[in-house]
């Protein structure tokens, strides 16, 4: 029994273990030192995510695999950790007023943002099922956690046990079907499972399925759905505004490794089930937005449509796909933590207001705010030139390059049936009678929405940097 | 030979009769200690398969934790398991259906298994000969398996402050104990000496003093 050392490098986790072990640090001084250490807390854990960042981008080159190829980070992975860390620094900085509430002073809120970032850090890297459930947990853990952050709310703590026990439900999904996939490939590796697969045969498509299952689940596409509106609507917004950021991009990160390079041997069988799913949140997230009146709700809605944009890239299952997918993830990012900051700003009398009416006549009470969050509106309904346009082009022209003409017409349908909801409240702002100033915007908030608002904005001017990161970054899948 | 034999049958037979007596006896504390009997013969079971690191975990995590859980739980809520039953036999033929079917499954399974030579009977990793299956597991645990240990903890972690977050509450009105104050106290802090004039008493802010 001789340990060999040479797949044990530790270099390539360098970043992880900095967040791990700094994250812990950060828990000792809040433990040590009390609630009232939250602002320092909050500040150095979004220091640690920028570090952490950073080192990322130190990386040497190319393809590193450790951990006996549990651990793989490619320029596919690291583009994604970015955007992930990012999307969780962000979510940090709006965090601050919701933090600073004396009664809601809990440290571990930073805390438990940190190690679920360390969990998407884990499943974005994930080469084998065990990395992949373990990360996947990690990060579930900690979101399911901080939705319920606002404990003496029955609707935070209401949408913690719903995302908890539904969360359940689809990690046994996950883990039957992995058992299945070892059970009838006899590896656990994607590497692994990629040379074993060549043929669909019934056992593997049934594993695959609720594999697939456990992951719709995560990244909220129909028809595992059913827990978004509410959980989005109960959590308090900051963390609203983080289940609709990072942890998508490290679930869709997952999907796309799993299935691309797991399972290239079957992709006529996993293409079925993606384009079905793809259509189908694409449908619903449109129609089912219709109707509603509470703006946490609609996003909840929209993150489901937007969901089904970016899987029907990577039903295309080509290189372009896997391209349209991250550069939709990385512009979907913006965007919605743009949109949530508009939201979070809304507030009256320090009162945060929520419905749809609410934001009528913004753009005579406020008409900065109004304008921004109009430029998201049209963004996020996809129309040009923003950045939402170019997101949605890219992930077309994948499906259409691989012959799937229906799928990219629904597409465009849907996207036409969900620009109603979006410019509703466009005409809500602009055109119906003010309901009352809105309290001044924190200046933490108006940072984040000038730099997500003028990305969508200005991104038709420059899009090569992003373009071709994504490019980069999905070649190194195939 | 026979010995071994011999033991088999003695755990397998006390584990079935004491699972039998888990749901049959009406005391659910006896229930407990007739479900410690079952793991303790079990993991006598495992220790004559030669895995004897399952039995003694058997023994660590479900008797020493999980079994005493149960009875602090049996002790402290105030179950009444006689309601529970009150059912039993009007859902027993819905019962003994589903038992039906998952019997017939188990069998066609089994069935097949022993019938079907292109079936792998067992997918197991090499065995490392010479090394007690303890060693063995604790030679790949913390190196092979090093990524998925760690995160397991850190899983772990994450299970620990989640239940700190939001659960633990400071009441204002509850008296903590802090050492370093207790031993800085000094007699002139703790006592005041009084006058107090006969037939009076002390007064309501005397008294306040008091309590503190």
């Amino acid at each position: 029994m001789s340990f060999e050392t040479a797949g044990y490098q530790l270099a390539p986790v360098v970043p992880e273990l900095v967040l791990a072990v700094g994250s812990m640090a950060l828990l000792m001084l809040g433990a040590y030192r009390g609630q009232g250490t939250t602002k320092a807390v909050t500040t150095l854990a979004v220091l640690l995510l920028v570090a952490t960042g950073v080192l990322e981008l130190w990386l040497p080159a190319g393809k590193l695999v450790t951990f006996g190829g549990s651990f793989i980070v490619d320029d596919f992975a690291r583009f994604l950790k970015v955007l992930a860390l990012i999307g969780s620094g962000v979510t940090l900085v709006i965090s601050t007023e919701f933090l600073a509430d004396p009664s809601r002073r809990i440290f571990e809120y930073a805390i438990l943002v940190l190690l679920s970032t360390l969990g998407m850090m884990v499943l974005i890297s994930a080469g084998d099922l065990i990395s992949l459930y373990l990360g996947l947990e990690l990060m579930s853990l900690a979101l399911y956690v901080v939705a319920a952050s606002n404990r003496d709310n029955a609707k935070s703590t209401e949408a913690g046990l719903k995302y908890f026990v539904l969360g359940a439900l689809s990690s046994g999904m996950l883990l039957y079907g992995s058992s299945l996939i070892y059970g009838f490939t006899g590896t656990i590796s994607f590497a692994g499972i990629a040379a074993s697969a060549k043929t669909a045969n019934v056992g593997l498509v049934f594993g695959l399925v609720f594999l697939l299952a456990g992951l719709c689940f995560k990244v909220s596409a129909v028809p595992f759905h059913m827990w978004t509106p509410d959980v989005y609507e109960g959590a308090p917004t900051p963390v609203t505004a983080f289940f609709a950021s990072a942890p998508k991009v490290a679930a869709l990160a997952v999907f796309t490794r799993a299935t691309l390079t797991a399972f290239p041997g079957i992709l006529g069988e996993w293409q079925q089930i993606l384009v079905f799913v793809a259509i189908a949140s694409m449908l619903l997230g449109a129609f089912a937005g219709i109707g509603q009146t509470n703006i946490k709700r609609l996003m909840g809605y929209s993150s489901i449509g937007h969901m089904g944009f970016a899987l029907l890239g990577l039903a295309a299952g080509t290189p372009e796909g896997a391209q349209g997918v991250l550069v939709y993830i990385a512009i979907y990012v913006a965007m919605t933590l743009g949109a949530f900051v508009v939201i979070l700003a809304m507030k009256r009398n320090g009162v945060s207001v929520e419905n749809i009416s609410d934001f009528a006549g913004l753009s005579r009470t406020n008409p900065l705010l109004a304008f921004f969050f109009m430029m998201l509106l049209f963004s996020l309904a996809g129309a040009p030139p923003l950045a939402g346009f170019f997101a949605k082009w890219y992930v077309f022209v994948a499906a259409v390059k691989a012959n799937m003409f229906t799928l990219a017409v629904i597409g465009v349908l849907s996207s036409v049936v969900g620009a109603y909801y979006y410019l509703a409240i466009v005409k809500t702002m602009y055109f119906d009678e003010p309901a009352g100033r809105v309290d001044p915007v924190r200046v933490e908030l108006r940072t984040v929405l000038a730099i997500t608002g003028l990305f969508n904005i200005f991104f038709f001017a420059y899009p090569a940097p992003l373009v071709s990161m994504a490019s980069a970054a999905a070649k190194s899948l195939f | 030979m026979i010995l071994p034999a011999l033991f088999f049958y003695l755990f397998a037979g006390v584990c079935v009769a004491s699972a039998v007596m888990v749901i049959v006896s009406r005391n659910p504390v006896h229930s407990v200690l007739y479900l410690i009997l079952a793991f303790v013969n079990a993991s006598g079971l495992f220790v004559l398969m030669g895995a004897e690191f399952l039995a003694m975990i058997l023994i660590v995590v479900y008797v020493g934790a999980v079994a005493v859980l149960f009875l602090f739980v049996i002790m402290m809520l105030d179950v009444d398991f006689l309601e529970l039953r009150e059912g039993f036999i009007e859902y027993l033929p819905v019962g003994l259906v589903i038992g039906g079917i998952f019997l017939f499954e188990l069998l066609l399974t089994v069935g097949f298994w022993v019938i079907n030579p292109g079936v792998t009977k067992t997918i197991t990793a090499a065995i490392p000969a010479n090394v007690p299956n303890t060693e063995a597991l604790g030679l790949v645990l913390y190196t092979k398996y090093i990524h998925y240990f760690q995160l397991a903890g850190m899983v772990l972690l994450v299970a620990m402050i989640g239940a700190i977050v939001l659960t633990l509450r400071h009441k204002a009105s509850v008296k903590r104990q802090d050492i370093n104050v207790q031993n800085a106290r000094t007699p002139e802090m703790a006592m005041a000496m009084r006058k107090v004039a006969s037939g009076q008493g002390l007064s309501d802010a005397d008294a306040a003093e008091w309590v503190k």
